[in-house]
């Protein structure tokens, strides 16, 4: 039997009704291994404006590269109650924020390992289907630079489009999100 | 990762684009540039156990959330969580929110003249039982101006938001009403080509669960995206 898959649909302009009560912004605290860090930026439309009623999930593996749900099988170790994910509203200025650990490195493709990074999904007002996207770290060069996803990215101007940037001498990092024109934000179809 | 199966990708028309002018918000939020095809990797084919330990007894009858009663239609909406192939998706977060039956949300960025409910927020969240089933007692809502075009009413609907087993299954979409006479009206319904896609969007009312002398019954089942037949490696 097959069945064809629900449609999408907007999250509509009153979307905090229903995905916020439930929304996950200290994704570290569960967390006893690996470098605790602060992820934050903001999301802009096509006229440059923040948008305000887009929500942000995140999903990343633990500190040892490991994603804490049963279709992981790999033999690495979960960490406690870390769950990896996170749902967060922009706030009226578009901002979000939220606090994890920096993931370890998990296989890709073939015999291919890749950088650490966050998966992302964006929803908000006006868009039909979730976007997927993925944040890497400035300070990963060497690993970004073997990834096999950012390496589908051929326009080297883009790319930094998917990663963080980290402050100066801070465990914090920078990552906004523009839906169009100059710096417009890579997104995956996968 | 050879072992590792993905899920398949939506055949054309079934699913919305991300630009759908006559929605006029998408016209500044969808990309520009086409979106970067790339391989499901262990990060997408694994997603979050979400969401069971928040869920609470009452959570999925939204008439129970106030002192009194809330005003309008009583409905029971009840369906099934299934993949592609027809397998039920056992122990998953289901969420919807919904207007009140006059067709207004409780939200700062509503400014419909219409009645608020005092008895009524308008959200609800459950798990599905171990054959993909859920079930919510609720109101009907209303249906509501919304100033895309002249004269734009969005029909009677209901948001719902599910996981799966993984990212690559996760869907926000709306259910709506059999017979609603603004369907063919309403741009966010219309933007699915596919028909067979776009009427999936629609309950069937349901005599089945409809409780005498207390509430109508509607039928809505749900499907996220199934599996491929084939590993992954082996299709490149």
């Amino acid at each position: 039997m097959t069945l064809v898959p629900t449609a999408s649909s907007t999250v509509g302009p009153y979307l905090h009704i229903g995905l916020t009560p439930l929304q996950v912004h200290d994704i570290a605290k569960d967390a006893s291994k690996g470098e605790k860090i602060v992820i934050s930026g903001r999301v802009f439309d096509g006229e440059g404006q923040p948008v305000p009623d887009a929500l942000i999930e995140f999903w990343q593996a633990n500190a040892d590269g490991k994603y804490a749900t049963p279709e992981d099988s790999q033999d690495k170790p979960l960490d406690g109650k870390f769950t990896g994910f996170g749902r967060i509203p922009t706030d009226k200025e578009g901002r979000y924020s939220f606090s994890t650990v920096k993931p370890g490195a998990v296989p890709g493709p073939g015999n291919t390992l890749q950088a650490p990074h966050i998966l992302v999904c964006v929803f908000m007002r006006g868009m039909l289907r979730h976007l997927y996207t993925r944040i890497y770290f400035s300070d990963e060069t060497a690993a970004n630079a073997n990834d096999p996803v950012l390496g589908l990215v051929e326009d080297a101007g883009r790319k930094p489009t998917l990663i963080g940037e980290r402050a100066a001498g801070k465990a914090e990092y920078r990552w906004d999100i523009r839906m169009q024109g100059e710096g417009e934000t890579v997104f995956f179809d996968c | 990762m050879s072992d590792v199966i993905g899920y398949k990708r939506p055949a054309a028309g079934t699913q919305p684009n991300y630009l759908h002018a006559p929605y006029q918000s998408s016209i500044k939020r969808a990309p520009n540039k086409p979106l970067i095809r790339m391989p499901q990797t262990l990060t997408e084919l694994t997603g979050p156990v979400y969401g069971h330990d928040r869920v609470g007894p009452l959570d999925n009858d939204l008439t129970k959330q106030h002192a009194g009663e809330p005003l309008g239609e009583r409905m029971i909406l009840s369906g099934r969580l299934l993949d592609e192939n027809g397998r039920p998706i056992p122990h998953s977060l289901v969420e919807i929110w919904q207007a009140n039956a006059c067709g207004r949300y409780p939200h700062p960025g509503d400014q419909h003249d219409a009645p608020l409910d005092p008895n009524f927020t308008g959200y609800g969240r459950t798990v599905t039982d171990a054959e993909g089933r859920y079930r919510f007692v609720t109101i009907k809502p209303g249906a509501y101006p919304w100033r895309n075009h002249h004269n734009a009413w969005r029909p009677q609907h209901i948001h719902f938001s599910l996981f799966g087993p993984s990212f690559m299954t996760r869907l926000v979409t709306q259910m709506y009403f059999p017979g609603d006479p603004l369907l063919p009206f309403d741009p966010i319904f219309n933007c699915v080509t596919d028909q067979r896609a776009r009427d999936s969007m629609v309950s069937k009312f349901d005599f089945e669960t409809t409780i005498p002398e207390f509430a109508l019954g509607y039928h809505w089942d749900i499907v996220l995206r199934g599996r491929d037949a084939t590993p992954m490696e082996n299709k490149k």
